[in-house]
């Protein structure tokens, strides 16, 4: 029955999703077609943070400084040098993947809140590149101006409801390659590594390359994201990859609820939306994130995708927090 | 040239002497609680802004500082009483709560004194300049040394030399057997905490004067912290004594050298930390 019950309530959520994202937005203001084109892109980013946060247990709090990283180079390529799309595109994940493999030498052999420290300097080494160099990045006044892509498809990419459909093919691409990745035998041995690393060393697991590996593949998808703001919103500056980002991001893979994939990219759909509503009214959105977070926190720790999954299964599983704790 | 090495060494020890009354407490609060506080950089805002408005309706600088630091050391109290310890030795909730303190904090401190950046007026006896060899220098920073340089003997007596502080010791060692031979570890945690935040608060009024108050500072000065505690080593007093004064001199040699790479400049000695001695220098475990 509680089996039959939670197929019924993931076939009731397949559908409606296909409505929201698929058969409605042609009915849709453009407003909101906007508002749904943000909530994938950082759906995306939600998500490649969860590889790390959730399906790992590392809490990476310079997440931002990818996203960031691999918009500056989209940015600069694309307006500076007149790049087309795929040098762009590839060249910001390549750029990215590259750093993250740098960092990953740092970070890969710490624990965690120590990981969390180190994770935070470096994000915000990377926010302060993008702040000072001021020749390369335009500093505080970021780079604008950033053209939408010719992708070599008969279509324009100006209008924003095609733009919304390709963001959403990339969406549901990057959807299907992180859920075959943490599927994978590699996916399972890093949530193994999550549950108790010495217990994977004793086993002959190499932990450090699968907490490496983890970080690289996470920021790589981070890039994607990062990427695909760069055309979507055309302009890119420090504060899109500074402290209060990285917060952001964790936010919606904690509200969202961590080690699920699919919570923390509905986690960054209501982030997104409460961004959004809540500026129409009132300056004070980072005293309402500051508060959401505490009240998520003493409240529901585990998320709510996990709460969902709870309430189906019946009775209360240990916390992902306290277990990534 | 001697003259530019001069000037640069003794701004970077100044802004390293701030950088110490901020990392210090983090690097104790982390030894003996376990817990990073993402609102530690906040404590140095506030604690400006609060020392700003006192200044300016008393006229009293030394005034100032001490409010500063009392208030927001009460705030750090409330915040670890009422919160903090709902969740004793839980790393990442109570990382969470403090980073959601901090967003708090932010928009606050953006709602009360707005948008626009402040300095700090410079108390009336610390104006001018003093000739040190061939270089004037700005009698104000040598001051914020000295004061640093106190607060750093103070700290250090403090902990090896009195009973409170082997007690102190006691729970940055083994938390448990603290307990078990009948210290009131919690006490001990939330003094600790208090204390912290008082001295991230008194730092930010002495820093007021010269690099000013403005929306932003908090995480700006955190990350630095955070740099300092990552190439001192968690929990040592010794290390955030070298790690400020190690970051203080990288950061000013960098805005001088390099300028578009400044912040940049900071992954070079935490790189080399880590790969030599992934502890930090003088970290332990």
């Amino acid at each position: 029955m509680k089996d039959f019950l939670a197929s019924k309530t993931k076939i009731i959520g397949l559908i409606l999703a296909f409505l929201v994202l698929v058969v409605m937005p042609p009915f849709y203001t453009s407003y909101w077609v906007t508002l749904f084109t943000q909530m994938l892109i950082y759906g995306i980013l939600a998500m490649s943070l969860d590889i790390l946060l959730g399906y790992t247990g590392l809490s990476s709090f310079g997440h931002a400084g990818f996203f960031g990283s691999s918009a500056y180079v989209v940015a600069i390529l694309a307006t500076r040098y007149k790049m087309g799309f795929l040098t762009c595109f590839v060249s910001g994940i390549a750029v990215t993947t590259v750093i993250s493999m740098i960092f990953g030498l740092l970070v890969a052999h710490a624990t965690g809140v120590y990981f969390l420290i180190i994770t935070l300097a470096l994000g915000m080494t990377l926010w302060g590149l993008a702040f000072r160099w001021v020749t390369m990045t335009g500093g505080d006044n970021g780079i604008s101006g950033i053209p939408r892509p010719d992708i070599g498809l008969p279509i324009s990419l100006k209008d924003p409801l095609t733009f919304y459909y390709v963001i959403l093919v990339f969406f549901l691409i990057s959807l299907i390659l992180m859920a075959i990745y943490v599927r994978s035998p590699f996916g399972h041995s890093l949530k193994g590594v999550r549950e108790s690393e010495s217990r994977m060393r004793v086993l002959g697991y190499h932990t450090w390359l699968h907490k490496y590996l983890s970080y690289v593949s996470s920021a790589a998808f981070g890039a994607v994201a990062g990427a695909l703001w760069a055309y979507f919103d055309g302009f890119i500056s420090p504060y899109n990859m500074d402290l209060t980002a990285s917060i952001e991001i964790i936010l919606m893979v904690i509200l969202g609820g961590p080690g699920t994939l699919i919570g923390p990219a509905l986690g960054a759909g209501i982030i997104v939306f409460l961004k959004n509503f809540i500026s129409a009214y009132t300056q004070r959105w980072l005293l309402i994130v500051g508060t959401i977070y505490i009240l998520t926190i003493l409240y529901a720790p585990q998320g709510l995708m996990n709460l969902l999954k709870d309430w189906l299964k019946g009775g209360r599983k240990k916390t992902q927090v306290e277990e990534a704790g | 040239m001697s003259e530019f090495l001069l000037v640069q060494t003794l701004n970077g020890l100044s802004f390293g002497a701030l950088l110490f009354l901020l990392a210090s407490g983090l690097s104790l609060i982390y030894g003996v609680m376990k817990i990073v506080n993402i609102a530690h950089g906040s404590y140095f805002m506030l604690g400006a802004y609060v020392g700003l408005s006192v200044i300016l309706r008393t006229k009293s600088f030394i005034l100032g500082a001490f409010a500063g630091g009392v208030v927001v050391g009460v705030v750090g109290l409330i915040m670890e009483r009422g919160f903090l310890r709902k969740f004793p030795l839980q790393a990442l909730p109570q990382m969470m709560i403090t980073l959601g303190f901090a967003l708090v904090f932010r928009d606050l401190a953006l709602l009360i004194w707005g948008g626009d950046p402040y300095t700090l007026p410079c108390p009336e006896f610390l104006r001018g300049s003093t000739q040190i060899y061939q270089v004037v220098f700005p009698v104000y920073r040598l001051f914020v040394i000295s004061v640093a340089a106190l607060v750093a003997i103070a700290l250090w007596l403090f902990n090896d030399k009195t009973l409170v502080g082997a007690k102190l010791r006691a729970a940055v060692d083994d938390h448990e057997m603290a307990g078990g031979v009948g210290l009131n570890v919690p006490l001990i945690s939330g003094c600790m905490f208090g204390l912290g935040a008082f001295l991230a608060a008194f730092g930010g009024v002495m820093g007021g004067p010269i690099f000013g108050v403005y929306p932003g500072l908090d995480f700006e000065l955190l990350s630095l912290a955070f740099v300092v505690v990552i190439v001192g080593g968690r929990g040592s007093l010794k290390g955030s004594a070298v790690g400020s004064i190690l970051v203080g001199l990288v950061d000013n040699f960098g805005k001088a050298l390099v300028p578009e790479l400044s912040y940049f400049t900071l992954f070079a000695p935490m790189a080399i930390v880590v790969a030599v001695k992934p502890t930090g220098l003088f970290g332990r475990e």
